[in-house]
């Protein structure tokens, strides 16, 4: 049972990987790292079995970021697409050397 | 209070006396200037800041419209049309300027009283007021020392000072800096004093550069002229060019024998090592040949005229620029000890006296021709005491005061008669140059008879007093020839004997030379046709008697002051030798250690044999002139063609200003701008080091900003990377 | 006098307070614009301004005690105050002064409030901050010259460092940027040196079992390698240099004098670069005398220390930029006291800490008079004037007496230091001394040229003629430099006997100490 869970965690971290990698809206890759955070968090509530509670407690933690992260991220795309018109991240490199 | 802290000399014989006021001599002149630089001040202060209006009433217009070297009365030139006001404080500051030069020539008449009265004044009259450096168990005293030299100088500063700041009265009665340029001159004999006063060579220091200062003050005193501030300026540094030699000797004095005061370096003077002593003695020297004008460092003397008449006869011809033959009598000890020093001394003055009276014989300008002729005197006092004729050179330095004094103002006066001329024709001719002079004793009388004398003086034409004085010098050195220490010495591979004759040959030339151009500056400026124009001429006037009675007064003196040391041979003419036995106590020693310890005595055929020859040769050179030069064919300066040949070799005086540009200031201006400022500080230093190694640091920083994308998707690759080399070397070991 | 200061028990606090007071006074600055609503109002400003003004009098009049109750004859610290600081690492807040710091203490103390003033009008903007960061330069500089602590030493070394930064950078010319950041880097990569050797000798006596900061012990106890000691005077030596600043470490000298605010450069030169010969006088020779003493080190510096006096006279000389050319004088006069230090004869050494109070006051004196013109005609070219003489005869006169003082000429400060300098050094270096006193002639070249043309000469620039003279205010400022500078010219007796002993106490510091630590080495080998 738990390495059903654990290959499926893997496989959704690989999907939320190559998406970020691959695509080119800034959406799209939050959404992706949204899907590599929930991979992380179906591991640790899968291995909490094996070690018990510490692993769902911090889900809770990793779901709190991940929604204070969300408002900040969706802000920042928010007003990105203001100025931008899109959300391209080609387009965006604000922070060039 | 001040006198309580005084330690004098205990039991001096001098003590007690009014010689126990000596620290008031230069204190008075210091206090005219204090006083006389208050009233220029005041006056600006009231006047309020920078009001053009007043500014233009007032106009220092020397430099505006300065055709005129030296603008008798500057103010003059802005306003053409009325009289301009003179200084509000003018006459305040003509009652204090010369007033306590006449109240300290007094004090000095009475301390030479009390002096001539007291026996047994072997030793100086020290006098100390407080410590100036301590420095652990050494100190340099502020004190001044009273002796016979010393007495010498006060007399000269004092007497032919208050006469110049007289004749200064009418000669800058118009001027708009009057108060200013009395406190300048009253600080000049204030440092002049403490010069032959000061107890000691850093004492004396102060006073050395003090004059230069007020030097470099009164030659630029009419600084809105380039050429005038200039001049003031290369005086400066040309003098401290010799101040660096004075400084090392004081340096090696202090190093070898711990004494600066001069009693203590006469006292142990004997401890020194020869070379050490000539070494001292040449930078000595270099002091004094900035000082006094000679070869190499003359060059500032003849610019200097730049400055207003009264200075140059008071500074640059009687009293400052002989404080090196004064240094080398006050150093008489050291240089005793030294022949090759002695003898370079006495090289040096006779070339500096035959270079100096060559150009004199083709300047235009009269002040310049009386520049040059002052070096070259200059040079024959050199002579005097580089041969170890102390007195001599002393002897000639105070005639020498006299007559050139009187020439310098008889000079002043000749500007001031063509300038008031010029003033009232508007016209913008050379109130200098002696083209435009000619035929002036029918108007200036008084000046024509008393410059004559003076020249008589300077050529050496008895008994007026330069004969006298030069002949003592001549004589001195071809005594010396015969028998001396010099003579033994050997200068340069070069044996004392024939140079001290050679030398003695230069002497006598350079008389002749002297009697040549002194006749030729008379002529064109007194005989002949009057060349000033024809309107002007009516206005050609003598000056005002504050100015006409220092001129006698100093006729006077230069027709007799030979009467001060008569040879022996003369004893018929009075007593003879008195300023030679006055100063027995101080340079008597040296002098019999120069000629090997017992007094010259020339057989009397054989002087009378030299006088002779020397009258003789002044007065075929004053003949040659007269016959030769024509005063009726000269054209006034703006007509003059220039010279040609030799001739222009000595108008522009060799050529040693230019070489001397050419050879350092220049190279020296140059090698600062290129090779130190723009190579090493700009380049070298600041470009390649200093920005150069912020250029690397940010070179490197430029690399690995390029790392730095901005672009989410590089980095989030790199991370991905990163994870898997990290994995990857985990799984791998 | 002396009574009542011991009844107010003033050597115990003096040195504390003089530490505390310019604090006081910033904190003051911030506390009195509270509730006064904008920042640049000009009550604030006025306020400002008045406040560092009479804080530095304050301060003034509080160090001036020390003139009296100084005891020259006393060879040990005096008014020194200990309070523990940091006890299990040895540092402590210790302070005291000798007779070298005391007239450095004077000398800032005497500056700073003229520096007010003469800033009174030129600086427009910012005036709270720019004025409370004055009075915090002052607790450094008089930090930098009573610890007797190396930590402390070093902390009021950077907190003197930071305010002038930011008055150049702030306050400046336009090229302000360039010149602060260069005056930082350059002071910075030095004492950066200087602290890891401070925390070297701190290991060495932490090793030891009693870890100290202590002056006074690491002097006694100091015991390094050849090697180490020469790399740690390396690292004093370039933090010194850099400050003094010595050929070839002075470029920053320039740039900061001409960019910084009048008061900024009077500081600088008046009493910064005398941290450069401080630390020599105090920290680097003295710790490390057999380094000082070997031949080559010697020599090297001595070198320097002449090619500066030669240099930069030769470099002033042709500066078309006053302000820069008297920066460059700058090198040519610490050159001196580099010398001074370096020829180790009593005359030398308080001839050379002559110089560094002379030129304090010279310096600083051309400072305040090329601010006081600039402000009237904006602009610091000699080019730019000619002939002002006539104009503004008063300011005239003050530069003339003044650049006659910084050339040296009798009867001036000048001539005292310079000359006690060069007769001390001939004996023991009589090459060296004679090419630096070439430097004598230099002098008297750039600024009289300089002023020539300046002030004489034909008005060349018509808005030259609507000059306005000096006014009260700037009298005032000049009066008070005028009259040091001939007072010392005069009569320096006082000031050399209050300094004699700590100059005879440095010199025999560094020839014992080399003598031994030689002959130490020796027997090691």
């Amino acid at each position: 049972m738990i390495q059903e869970a654990l290959f499926f965690s893997a496989v959704l971290f690989i999907i939320g990987v190559i998406g970020v990698l691959t695509r080119r809206n800034a959406i799209i890759i939050f959404m992706c790292v949204e899907l590599m955070l929930n991979a992380v968090n179906l591991s640790f509530v899968a291995l909490s079995r094996l070690y018990g509670i510490a692993g769902q407690v911090f889900v809770i933690f990793v779901m709190t970021v991940a929604a204070a992260e969300a408002a900040v991220g969706l802000a920042i795309i928010i007003s990105i697409f203001r100025h931008h018109e899109n959300v391209d991240l080609r387009n965006i490199n604000l922070m060039r050397g | 209070m001040l006198l309580q802290q005084v330690a004098a000399t205990t039991g001096h014989p001098l003590s007690g006396t009014v010689a126990d006021w000596m620290w008031l001599l230069p204190l008075l002149p210091l206090l005219g200037f204090v006083l006389n630089g208050l009233l220029a001040v005041v006056s600006v202060y009231r006047r309020g800041p920078a009001d053009p209006a007043a500014e233009s009433g007032h106009g220092h217009g020397a430099g505006h419209e300065a055709v005129h070297a030296d603008p008798a009365h500057a103010g003059a030139h802005g306003t053409h049309h009325h009289v301009p006001p003179r200084h509000k404080f003018a006459g305040l500051a003509s009652i204090i300027g010369p007033a306590v030069l006449f109240a300290a020539f007094g004090l000095a008449v009475s301390i030479f009283g009390a002096m001539s009265g007291a026996s047994h004044l072997e030793q100086p009259y020290v006098q100390r007021y407080f410590t100036w450096m301590p420095v652990g168990d050494f100190r340099i005293e502020a004190a001044f020392q009273l002796d016979q030299l010393s007495m010498i100088m006060v007399l000269v500063i004092t007497g032919v000072g208050a006469l110049i700041h007289l004749f200064s009265v009418g000669y800058m009665r118009d001027d708009p800096g009057y108060p200013r340029f009395f406190a300048y001159l009253n600080l000049f004999v204030f440092f002049m004093l403490v010069l032959v006063l000061g107890a000691s060579y850093p004492v004396m220091f102060v006073g050395w550069e003090g004059v230069g200062l007020c030097s470099y003050l009164l030659i630029g005193f009419w600084f809105s002229d380039k050429a005038n501030a200039d001049a003031g300026k290369k005086a400066f540094i040309v003098n401290r060019i010799g101040d660096f030699g004075f400084l090392v000797a004081m340096f090696l004095l202090y190093a070898n024998i711990a004494a600066l005061d001069f009693v203590g370096v006469s006292q142990r003077a004997g401890e020194l090592a020869p070379a050490i002593v000539t070494a001292i003695c040449l930078f000595f020297f270099l002091g004094c040949a900035g000082k006094s004008a000679q070869i190499p460092l003359y060059v500032w003397l003849p610019d200097a005229m730049a400055g207003p008449t009264p200075v140059s006869a008071l500074i640059h011809a009687a009293t400052m620029v002989t404080a090196g033959v004064y240094l080398i009598a006050r150093s008489a000890v050291l240089f005793a000890l030294s022949p090759v020093a002695s003898l370079t001394v006495a090289v040096v003055g006779a070339l500096t006296a035959l270079l100096a009276a060559t150009i004199g014989l083709k300047q235009w300008d009269i002040k310049r021709v009386l520049a040059y002729s002052t070096v070259s005197q200059l040079g024959y006092m050199f002579v005097g005491v580089g041969v170890g004729a102390y007195a001599a050179g002393i002897f000639h330095l105070v005639t020498h005061a006299f007559f050139k004094a009187l020439l310098f103002l008889g000079s002043g006066s000749v500007i001031f008669a063509l300038h008031r001329a010029y003033h009232a024709t508007h016209s913008r001719a050379d109130a200098q140059d002696m083209r435009n002079m000619g035929g002036l004793r029918r108007y200036l009388p008084w000046t024509f008879a008393l410059m004559w004398i003076a020249t008589l003086a300077i050529s050496g034409i008895p008994p007026l007093s330069g004969f006298f004085s030069k002949d003592e010098i001549l004589a001195g050195v071809f005594a010396r020839a015969g028998h001396s220490t010099l003579a033994e010495a050997t200068w340069l591979g070069i044996p004392g004997g024939p140079l001290l004759y050679a030398i003695y040959g230069i002497g006598l030339f350079t008389a002749l030379l002297t009697a040549i151009y002194m006749t030729r500056m008379m002529l064109y400026t007194f005989h002949g046709p009057n060349r000033t124009g024809e309107t002007e001429r009516s206005h050609l006037a003598e000056a005002p008697w504050v100015m006409t009675l220092p001129l006698v007064v100093l006729g006077i003196l230069s027709a007799i002051g030979g009467w001060l040391n008569i040879p022996e041979i003369m004893g018929f003419l009075g007593p003879p030798q008195w300023l030679h036995h006055w100063l027995d106590p101080v340079v008597g020693a040296p002098t019999l250690a120069v000629t090997g310890g017992e007094a010259v005595h020339l057989a009397h055929r054989t002087e009378y044999f030299l006088i002779g020859g020397a009258v003789a040769i002044a007065v075929v050179g004053i003949l040659f002139a007269v016959v030769r030069l024509k005063p009726a064919r000269l054209v006034t300066k703006d007509q003059a063609v220039p010279e040609r040949g030799f001739a222009r070799v000595l108008a522009n005086k060799w050529y040693v200003d230019e070489a001397y540009d050419r050879t350092i200031v220049r190279p020296v201006v140059g090698v600062s701008r290129r090779l130190l400022w723009t190579v090493t500080d700009k380049w070298l230093i600041d470009g390649l080091l200093v920005n150069g190694s912020a250029r690397v640091t940010s070179f490197f920083g430029r690399l690995g900003s390029y790392l730095q994308t901005g672009s989410v998707s590089t980095y989030a690759w790199a991370i991905v990377l990163g994870v898997l080399v990290v994995l990857g070397a985990f799984t791998l070991r | 006098m002396l009574e009542f200061l011991a009844d107010i028990g003033y050597e115990r606090w003096v040195l504390p307070a003089l530490l505390l007071i310019p604090l006081g006074g910033a904190i003051l600055i911030y506390v009195a614009r509270i509730g006064r609503g904008r920042v640049d109002d000009i009550a604030n400003a006025a306020s400002a301004r008045v406040i560092a003004f009479a804080t530095l009098l304050v301060e003034f009049i509080v160090s001036a005690g020390l003139w009296w109750t100084f005891d020259p004859a006393r060879s040990t610290w005096q008014n020194v105050v200990m309070k523990a600081w940091i006890p299990e690492w040895g540092a402590n807040f210790v302070v005291g002064i000798d007779g070298i710091s005391l007239m450095m203490i004077l000398l800032t103390t005497f500056i700073m409030p003229l520096s007010v003033l003469g800033s009174w009008t030129s600086v427009r903007e910012k005036l709270p901050a720019y004025y409370a960061l004055l009075l915090v330069l002052t607790t450094g500089m008089i930090g930098v010259f009573i610890s007797l602590d190396l930590l402390l030493f070093y902390v009021m070394w950077e907190v003197m460092l930071i305010p002038m930064y930011f008055i150049i950078g702030i306050w400046g010319g336009e090229r302000r940027i360039y010149a602060s950041i260069k005056f930082f880097l350059y002071t910075m990569i030095g004492s950066l040196l200087m602290l890891v050797a401070i925390l070297y000798l701190w290991i060495q006596t932490w090793q030891a079992g009693a870890p100290t900061f202590s002056y006074d012990s690491l002097l006694r106890t100091i015991d390094v390698s050849r090697t180490a000691g020469l790399l740690l005077f390396g690292a004093f030596f370039l933090a010194f240099a850099v400050k003094v600043p010595m050929f070839p470490f002075h470029t920053w000298l320039p740039d900061a004098h001409v960019e910084a605010p009048t008061a900024g450069s009077v500081i600088l030169a008046g009493i910064m670069l005398k941290m450069g010969t401080y630390g020599f006088l105090r920290f680097a020779m003295p710790l490390f005398p057999d380094v000082v003493m070997s031949p080559a080190v010697r020599t090297t510096m001595l070198a320097l220390a002449v090619i500066g006096i030669v240099y930069g006279a030769l470099v002033a000389m042709v500066q078309p930029d006053f302000k820069k050319l008297v920066a460059y004088s700058s090198v040519s006069h610490l050159g001196f006291v580099m010398l001074g230090i370096l020829a180790l004869t009593l005359e030398s050494v308080q001839g050379a800490l002559m110089v560094m109070i002379n030129h304090g006051i010279s310096t600083g004196a051309l400072f305040f008079l090329i601010g006081m013109i600039y402000e009237r005609r904006h602009s610091r070219m000699i080019d730019a004037y000619g002939g002002i003489a006539r104009v503004v005869p008063l300011f005239a006169a003050m530069l003339t007496i003044v650049s006659l003082s910084s050339i040296g000429l009798p009867g001036t400060n000048g001539f005292v230091g310079e000359f006690l300098v060069l007769i001390g050094s001939f004996r023991t270096e009589p090459i060296w001394t004679v090419i630096a006193t070439t430097g004598v002639i230099f002098a008297a070249a750039y600024l009289l040229w300089a002023i020539q043309r300046i002030l004489f000469q034909p008005v060349t620039h018509a808005e030259n003629e609507r000059l306005t003279d000096l006014n009260v205010r700037e009298m005032v400022i000049m009066a008070a430099l005028v009259i040091p500078i001939l007072w010392i010219g005069i009569y320096p007796k006082p000031i050399l006997d209050r300094m004699e002993r700590s100059a005879a106490q440095f010199i025999s510091d560094v020839e014992r100490g080399a003598a031994e630590r030689t002959a130490a080495s020796r027997m090691g080998n």
